[in-house]
């Protein structure tokens, strides 16, 4: 065999490789947090932070009733009609806002477990937004959704890596990642 | 405290409940040099699997665990 052939081999195993390469999941996270409860995203934060702990990237996607906490209780957007306005006032605005999923009570329930975890040490979802914000866990936000329930990227929480997307971005982040979990 | 070991940095853990202790003790492992060593006070008991998961996939080493009443103390040496 000549050297022309052992070179144009060399070449085809590399561009295998690099496409191989592309098929291999990263250690990477992916979250999809659809839920909007207290406590359903307080499981999305912990494991996204964890698993930056374990060395991986985390990657969290809020859609539908995930989204309305990711605005920011301070801001507020004119223009709206009003369908918008009405999901605007009744869901919740902010981390803050949020419910239990369960044994709400009218809001006791929820009262008596943020309590219960101050009292044991247990972050916040505002802590845990900020430790998140602070280990470069990515927020995608879900474009559809903020557009169903009117929500304006001006209204929404700063935080250093937050984008707005569609389903194709996180298809792309889930199938490059050893983790996908659906919240 | 271990005599055996030399301790290059402590971290006070104590009191965090999941995921703290990780996370902080992820973080912190970075303020030491590879080959140094760093003592972890957790009062976690998950902690007690969490972080030889942690180390293993993060490819340090615990060199000794050491648990006495509450508190659980790992002594951690940093590989990667």
């Amino acid at each position: 065999m000549d050297m022309q052939n052992i070179e144009n081999q060399f070449t085809e195993f590399k561009s295998q490789l690099d496409a191989l390469k592309k098929k291999v999941p990263e250690d990477k996270c992916s979250l999809v947090v659809f839920s909007g409860d207290l406590d359903k995203v307080l499981a999305s934060f912990v494991i996204a932070t964890g698993a930056v702990a374990m060395g991986m990237d985390a990657v969290m996607f809020f859609t539908f009733w995930g989204t309305p906490m990711l605005r920011d209780k301070a801001k507020s957007v004119g223009g709206k009609d009003i369908m918008s306005k009405m999901f605007g006032t009744m869901l919740p605005k902010g981390t803050t806002e949020t419910k239990l999923s369960k044994m709400n009570m009218g809001g006791m329930g929820t009262a008596m477990m943020k309590s219960l975890m101050k009292k044991k040490n247990v972050a916040s979802l505002e802590q845990m937004l900020a430790m998140a914000e602070e280990l470069g866990v990515r927020i995608f936000v879900c474009e559809m959704s903020m557009d169903l329930m009117g929500f304006k990227r001006e209204e929404m929480i700063d935080y250093k890596n937050i984008e707005f997307c569609g389903v194709a971005k996180f298809l792309e982040e889930a199938a490059s990642s050893k983790v996908q979990l659906f919240i | 405290m271990s005599n055996d070991i030399k301790v290059d940095k402590v971290f006070d853990l104590k009191g965090l409940p999941c995921p703290m202790p990780v996370v902080k003790v992820s973080k912190g492992i970075k303020e030491v040099e590879i080959g140094q060593v760093i003592e972890a006070q957790s009062t976690d008991p998950g902690s007690l699997t969490d972080f030889p998961a942690w180390a293993r996939t993060s490819g340090n080493e615990i060199l000794k665990t050491e648990q006495d009443d509450d508190v659980i103390r790992f002594y951690i040496k940093r590989n990667a």
